[in-house]
């Protein structure tokens, strides 16, 4: 195989000064963020999260994404722990106007992704030059 | 005349030090209860966390983004081997990144099981990017029960 080896990194927990009222920890995800003419799109890895367990809020230009982890089976005896599962909340100040309408969002193989359509305003325009 | 407060050049420095010192201080506890790096030695990819039960073992990774095609398992019967590769959705003509976070690459780990299992019977399952392989322990690792006899 000619591409580099992946690296296990420690999942970032999320830091505020509030605290939550549940103990279990809460996780910044990973994300990649791209934009195209039309939309901004999000990936965020959220391993465990399944469909019904993501929450997408967008109000004021800040976006919020949360992902709730499925409950794990319990009565069974950890003998090593490397990582710790938990839920994921990460929020973004998003500089375009985005259409509310028509965002799309889809979880697969625990990657949210989500389609963020520019408002028709916020697309960019070619302004031609005049020659004068 | 103008009063200025005078300062002691060492203050600042003590105070630097004490916080250095507090800050070793927490991530020594930190560490110790498991707050900080759960992750052993190298870093191989993908961190997983190993269980039992009085018939199984379990092997959890988490694994977002992999397509369950591309995850290789190679089961012994004290070993299990996790290898693949993570492909990132190519990035098409004309978009510009934001952020960029997420890796791809390929993997290969080699774990070793606390108790002997019957690979043949192993099974595995990719869920919402978590992968779980359920590996049967062996009749002789199994826990059991001895009688007392009364004398």
């Amino acid at each position: 195989m000619d591409s580099k080896q992946l690296q296990a990194k420690d999942k970032k927990e999320l830091q505020t000064k509030f605290e939550t009222t549940q103990t279990s920890p809460v996780f910044v995800p990973a994300v990649d963020i791209y934009e195209t003419d039309d939309s901004l799109v999000l990936l965020a890895d959220m391993p465990g999260v399944s469909n019904q367990g993501v929450e997408i809020h967008l109000e004021d230009n800040e976006l919020t994404i949360r992902g709730k982890v499925a409950e794990e089976p319990s009565g069974l005896n950890p003998i090593y722990t490397e990582y710790r599962s938990g839920d994921y909340y990460r929020s973004f100040t998003l500089s375009n106007v985005i259409d509310q309408d028509k965002i799309e969002a889809l979880m697969k193989n625990g990657v949210l992704k989500v389609v963020l359509p520019k408002a028709e305003a916020a697309k960019p325009r070619k302004i031609e030059v005049k020659a004068g | 005349m103008v009063l200025l407060r005078w300062r002691d050049p060492f203050e600042r420095t003590a105070l630097s030090e004490l916080n250095r010192l507090q800050e070793e201080m927490n991530m020594l506890f930190d560490r110790f209860f498991g707050r900080r790096s759960l992750l052993s030695g190298a870093g191989v990819f993908p961190a997983v966390n190993v269980a039992e039960d009085n018939d199984n073992v379990y092997v959890t990774a988490e694994m977002p983004g992999i397509n369950p095609k591309d995850i290789e398992l190679t089961v012994e019967e004290d070993s299990v081997v996790i290898k693949g590769e993570r492909k990132l959705e190519e990035e098409g003509e004309g978009i510009s990144y934001h952020r960029r976070e997420r890796e791809g690459g390929s993997f290969n780990r080699t774990i070793t099981l606390p108790t002997r299992i019957v690979a043949e019977k192993a099974s595995a399952e990719v869920r919402n990017g978590v992968l779980t392989l359920t590996l049967p322990k062996a009749e002789e690792a199994k826990p059991k029960k001895i009688e007392i006899k009364v004398g």
